[in-house]
């Protein structure tokens, strides 16, 4: 254990030392750390602030869809009730169409039956006065009707 | 050792325990440990070299590998620090501190070579008489913890004023009553002497001892085979153990100055 000068050059190079570190090696890693830092701590806070978003997008995608859900029922009851409706129309349309197409056969299926009719009433007349003519052509003779034609002579 | 049938173990102990050194003056402390120094500066340059060139390159983005292990280490040092000292670290206290670790804890790693195969290169090229520890030369483990103990009484003086520096010596930690004022500058002027002691002997009784065992272990291969392999099995042991030693040492040599630093800047 010899103290001696060595002691001094040894501090001197220390001062050195220290310096040199003070001065060129612990503020640029310092910084590029702490830059670091910085830009890790904003990509987290990034991060938690996208998942924060999607997070709503996806409420409001569910609430979305939901809405749409319930408005193509809402639709979709309409339309049915709107179909059932035009059949139902179409139904009493084509109703009241039948009862005029009956209508009118009937109506012309007397006109016609009156029409026959009447027919026979002319032919009937006539038929009559034929059958009457035959019967009498055989009937009439001179002494059978003799009272009935002095009569009438009489009256002349 | 080469030299063969004068080899004894005082003089193998000695040989390896001897500085090279050089005198520049008349007198004890004219004289310079040229191994410690050349060593220290070339660890110190190498290392502080290396952080710098990578710290020209540091990126904020993605760092490679080279960057992510110099960022550990600093991110370590902070660590501790900022647990310690409570302050705008970043100007000077944990800086020191990582030199402080860096250095201490290379110059303490030189005890894993081999002492006589750095022994026989150096000798090789001329140089006999080379201590590759630097913290095993209490020359070095000084200087560190003087210029600490400067630095402790600079941020003393620096964060108090001189006035309140010497206020602090007469009135704590007892009590500002005059009665007290020299038991107190007593127990101050104790603490100031005990603190670069402690802090530097330290360091150098851990390494100085590391060593010799080093060196009692190498000394048992000249008893023949069985010393040899017994030697070589108990020196890889305590190799081992000595990782532990080294950065632990490095370690609280560390933490030391961050604590004599933070105390300078806090007022009692």
């Amino acid at each position: 254990m010899n103290i001696n000068l060595t002691l001094i050059s040894q501090a001197v190079a220390f001062a050195i030392f220290i310096w040199f570190t003070v001065r060129f090696v612990w503020p640029p890693l310092r910084n590029a750390i702490e830059t670091r830092q910085k830009t890790i701590a904003d990509g987290l806070a990034a991060a938690e602030r996208g998942k924060h978003d999607l997070e709503l997008a996806a409420r409001r995608s569910a609430d979305v869809l939901r809405e749409t859900k319930d408005k193509s029922a809402e639709l979709l009851t309409q339309a049915e009730r709107r179909a059932q409706q035009i059949v139902e129309d179409a139904k009493a349309a084509a109703r009241v169409e039948a009862d005029k197409v009956i209508a009118s056969a009937k109506a012309e299926i007397d006109q016609e039956a009156e029409r026959a009719k009447q027919h026979l009433r002319e032919r009937v007349a006539e038929l009559a006065v034929a059958g009457a003519e035959k019967i009498l052509r055989r009937e009439v003779n001179a002494t059978a009707h003799a009272d009935m034609l002095s009569a009438l002579k009489q009256e002349l | 050792m080469a030299a063969g049938a004068e080899l004894t173990p005082t003089s193998y102990i000695t040989h390896h325990l001897g500085f090279l050194q050089k005198p520049v003056g008349t007198g004890d402390f004219w004289v310079l440990h040229v191994d410690t120094i050349v060593t220290s500066i070339i660890l110190g340059v190498l290392a502080f070299g290396f952080l710098w060139w990578v710290v020209r390159g540091a990126t904020a983005g993605v760092p490679n590998r080279r960057q992510a292990f110099v960022e550990l280490a600093i991110e370590f040092v902070d660590d501790q620090v900022k647990g310690i000292f409570h302050g705008d670290r970043h100007s000077f206290v944990a800086p020191a501190a990582l030199t402080v670790f860096v250095w201490v804890l290379l110059m303490n790693a030189m005890d894993f070579l081999p002492v006589d195969i750095v022994a026989k290169v150096l000798g090789a090229v001329g140089l006999h008489e080379w201590r590759m520890v630097p913290t095993a030369d209490v020359n070095t483990t000084f200087a560190l913890a003087l210029a600490v103990w400067f630095l402790m009484i600079f941020y003393s003086v620096k964060v108090k004023g001189l006035g309140g520096w010497i206020h602090e010596l007469f009135c704590s930690p007892f009590g500002s009553n005059p009665l007290l004022w020299p038991a107190n500058f007593l127990l101050n002027v104790i603490e100031y002497v005990s603190k670069p002691l402690s802090h530097s002997l330290r360091l150098y009784g851990n390494m100085y001892a590391g060593e010799i065992i080093f060196l009692l272990l190498g000394l048992w291969a000249a008893t023949g085979l069985a010393g040899t392999v017994f030697g070589a099995i108990l020196g890889a042991g305590w190799a081992i153990f000595h990782i532990l030693i080294v950065v632990l040492q490095a370690f609280i040599f560390m933490m030391l100055t961050v604590v004599y630093l933070a105390m300078a800047h806090e007022s009692h």
